[in-house]
């Protein structure tokens, strides 16, 4: 009971995400701008702005609904936190495990939006609900290719866990090389999750202000920025521990300094794209994901299963 | 809010895609925009009325801060009407270095415009290299004049400042390190996939279109009208230097980014045959008049927006009797509403940019009139300041206790 | 763009860390006036052109002078300066002129304080 707790609160749980998904808004933060040429935030920059927030009045608008509109950002964050509960750190065991958990990792981590989608209706601002449907039309686009994306990667270790479908790869690491493609597609996929440029549409601020967040404020606020941190390691770590399935089994303290510098690596070239492109529209940003991700996370189911038919044989 | 179902957001008076008061009121159907209501009045600042209060002298200040970006181009403009009433025959060297500074301002303005466009479209890297790049031409613009923004450059009958050949070294070593960084925005977007997917076929202003709306400067030239007063009717030095006027037949957004960069490499050859052709001499008129003879004169300018018009009338006084400005948004804003037709809601902050809009250039006072009765309802400054004050009251929030505190916290240290 | 992107990582950042760094300013760049008291022969020249109103030239004896410049009405134009026949008023690039409390902002050049600056503004007001 007392171990459970920690785990949820403590490690890996709320604590060590809180900090953890700080830290990489700050490691994304400054890394955007050193690459922009400018010097970027100290490190303690997405603390303060989290604890100021903490400290602002939060102002539910009076045609809000208050129960959804202030039950969203817990139920955001923690359903990341439990999506992150699945996914192993420094070995292949991981605190939650079954058969079928990356169904259910993927899952956990669309609720987020679906509850950005309530938040922003809820908040009953024009912008806010634009952003909402943007976001939920977004989902239908990008969730297709990160799906097959990484479940080509399971298809292939013949399983639906996640601890299992590590130690496959942990032990023939050859063949995650051919997973390639769908690294690159469930990654372009994981930057309309996390709402990030060129699939920032549903809070594009020079449009609709702050999109779903728009009437959020305090609490609140810090709670849904907290919860796209979380997201953000969330999705890193998924990714790495699927298509990066490299330093497990070591000694605890080594195999933690992989999983971090794997999760930096996965978010520096989320970073990376997020700086040389333009944001697209929501009629390109489908069109793309329908006519260019899907065929490529497709070509990936393709090579995996002709993967899988050669190793049996 | 069904998608078949019509509603209307307020984009502005406050939004973060303008960067000054103005409201556009845009119906939209789901994502597409159905028609745009533009309101100006908002910014309105009476710039005209206090020129007439004030001697040429001070009008030139005053005159320079209409527009943040092309202060020297009213300045000149207004300059150069008051100089023609007067029949002052301005030094060819003082000619010569409006023309420059004119020159340096279309650089600094259509390189903050490149960034703001980039801004617009979600991809603030271009932003922040293009106003990195922008902080050269605004140090030798500083050097120059005295001031990286108001120049303050002008007098009646010639420059107030001379440039020294070491200034004109350094003018010219920028504009080398400027072309370079150019040369690379031009790849950037003409290439940059992303870029061309949210810029062409975007805000389209067919040729007829902008000749019927009266567009000017890059926003009519990239719909392939060749309308340029540095052409047409050149001012200063400009019929003495060789420059092309480049225009685009994309008519898109696409096209005005193209015409944009184009003319900012040619203005690095204007500012190097400026230079070189030089002449020496006075840079300004010996005892400028202070009052200026009865008439009238109109003057035109090309501001990196587009023409700008000044009309000055003057009574024999020290002071102007009537200044008029018309600034280049003004000519543009209605092709706005003509570009958003049934375009997207995601395109209407880079159609809005592409005009390269300056709303407080452009704003004039509103005063709605009733429909039947004809009657304005028009309110004095201390009627306004009472009205909100009354209506903050009622709401149960007092500006004068928060006033009060306001200054007890800033006297009390 | 990725490569000139990836390049930027390894140069030094363009930003100055204003106030940390403090900036040189152009040469000849108009920031606070500086008025000679000696040389004034109360012309108010400056005072009639001011575009602002910001400089009063008052008479304090037999041919002397002080000027009272009021920082916050000044827009540094420096078309007192060019006005002056005597070239009693300079203008100095010194601009970290922000205070807190807006009395501070009138300063008034004396006979006996001749040429003295004005207090420096506090540190947290040039932050």
């Amino acid at each position: 009971m007392l171990a459970s707790l920690i785990y949820i609160l403590i490690f890996p749980g709320f604590a060590f995400l809180g900090v953890f998904g700080l830290f990489a808004e700050f490691f994304d933060r400054k890394l955007y701008a050193r690459l922009q040429n400018r010097v970027g935030p100290p490190w303690f920059q997405p603390f303060a702005d989290f604890i100021k927030l903490l400290g602002k009045e939060e102002i539910v608008p009076c045609d809000a609904n208050p129960a959804m509109f202030t039950l969203v950002p817990v139920i955001a964050l923690s359903t990341v936190v439990a999506a992150f509960l699945y996914i192993p750190l420094w070995n292949t065991t991981s605190l939650l495990s079954f058969n079928g958990d990356i169904i259910v990792i993927l899952y956990l981590l669309t609720i987020p939006t679906l509850a950005f989608f309530i938040g922003g209706w809820y908040s009953s601002s024009l912008f806010a609900r634009i952003g909402s449907v943007r976001a939920v039309t977004q989902l239908f686009a990008y969730e297709v290719p990160l799906f097959i994306g990484i479940l080509s990667a399971a298809l292939l270790a013949n399983t639906w866990s996640l601890s299992e479908i590590m130690t496959f790869y942990n032990k023939s690491p050859v063949l995650a090389l051919f997973n390639i493609l769908g690294f690159g597609v469930s990654l372009i996929a994981l930057l309309g999750k996390l709402e990030k440029v060129p699939f920032d549409i549903p809070e594009a601020e020079t449009e609709i202000v702050a999109g779903a967040f728009t009437e959020y404020s305090g609490k609140f606020l810090a709670l849904l920025r907290l919860t796209l941190d979380v997201e953000m390691v969330a999705g890193a770590a998924l990714l790495a521990a699927v298509f990066l399935p490299f330093g497990l089994g070591a000694n605890p303290v080594i195999g933690f300094i992989f999983f971090i510098a794997k999760v930096l690596f996965v978010i520096a070239l989320i970073t990376l794209l997020r700086t040389v492109f333009a944001r697209l529209r929501i009629d390109q940003m489908i069109s793309f994901c329908w006519k260019r991700m899907v065929p490529v996370a497709i070509l990936q189911l393709l090579i995996c299963l002709i993967l899988k038919g050669v190793i049996q044989r | 809010m069904h998608n078949s179902k019509e509603f209307k957001i307020p984009i502005g008076p406050q939004h973060p895609a303008l960067k000054e008061p103005e409201s556009f009121s845009v119906a939209l159907r789901g994502e597409k925009i159905l028609g745009v209501d533009i309101r100006l009045g908002y910014n309105h600042r009476g710039i005209e009325k206090a020129c007439e209060e004030r001697s040429y002298v001070q009008d030139i200040y005053l005159i320079e801060r209409i527009c943040g970006i092309c202060s020297h181009a009213h300045a000149t403009a207004f300059i150069q009407a008051v100089e023609e009433i007067a029949h002052l025959a301005v030094p060819e060297r003082a000619l010569y270095i409006r023309t420059l500074v004119g020159e340096l301002e279309r650089v600094h303005s259509h390189l903050l415009w490149l960034g703001v466009a980039g801004h617009e479209i979600g991809f603030d890297t271009l932003l922040m290299y293009t106003w990195r790049d922008r902080e050269i031409v605004m140090d030798i613009l500083a050097d120059l004049t005295g001031n990286r923004v108001n120049y303050g450059i002008n007098s009646i009958g010639g420059v107030r400042r001379d440039i020294s050949p070491a200034q004109v070294k350094d003018v010219l070593k920028a504009v080398d390190k400027l072309e370079e960084r150019t040369k690379y925005y031009i790849e950037v977007a003409t290439e940059e996939t992303t870029i061309i997917k949210r810029l062409s076929g975007v805000g389209v202003l067919a040729y007829d279109d902008a000749i019927k709306l009266d567009a000017v400067g890059p926003t009519a030239r990239a719909s392939g009208v060749a309308r340029d007063v540095r052409r047409d009717d050149p001012y200063a030095a400009y019929d003495k230097i060789q420059f092309n006027v480049i225009t685009d037949t994309h008519s898109d957004v696409y096209g005005r980014t193209v015409v944009r960069v184009k003319e900012l490499m040619e203005s690095y050859g204007m500012i190097r045959e400026i230079l070189k052709k030089m002449p020496e001499g006075p840079i300004a008129i010996k005892a400028p008049p202070r009052r200026i003879p009865a008439g009238e004169a109109i003057s035109r300018y090309e501001a990196p927006r587009g023409e700008d018009v000044h009309y000055v009338k003057s009574n024999g006084t020290e002071k102007p009797e009537r200044v008029k400005v018309r600034a280049p948004t003004l000519a543009n804003v209605q092709a706005v509403k003509h570009m958003l037709k049934d375009r997207f809601l995601a395109d209407m902050p880079i159609v809005i940019a592409a005009i390269d809009p300056c709303f407080s250039c452009t704003d004039r006072s509103i005063a709605i009139e009733d429909g039947k009765s004809r009657k304005k309802n028009v309110m004095t400054w201390q009627e306004l300041h009472d009205y909100s004050i009354k209506w903050h009251r009622e709401r149960g929030f007092d500006p004068a206790e928060i006033n009060r505190k306001f200054h007890k916290t800033m006297e009390g240290k | 763009m990725i490569m000139e992107v990836l390049r930027s990582i390894l140069k030094k950042p363009a930003t100055n860390l204003y106030p940390a760094e403090k900036l040189e300013m152009a040469e000849k760049y108009r920031g606070e006036l500086k008025f000679y008291p000696e040389r004034c022969i109360g012309c108010k020249l400056c005072m009639r052109d001011c575009p602002t109103g910001a400089i009063t030239i008052r008479k304090v004896g037999e041919k002397k002078f002080e000027a009272e410049i009021d920082l916050g009405k000044c827009i540094y134009c420096g078309q007192c300066v060019d006005s002056c026949l005597k070239k009693a008023l300079e203008i100095t690039k010194h601009i970290e002129l922000a205070q807190l409390d807006p009395k501070k902002l009138k300063v008034v050049f004396g006979h006996e304080q001749a040429g003295e600056s004005p207090e420096k503004p506090s540190q947290g007001a040039a932050e």
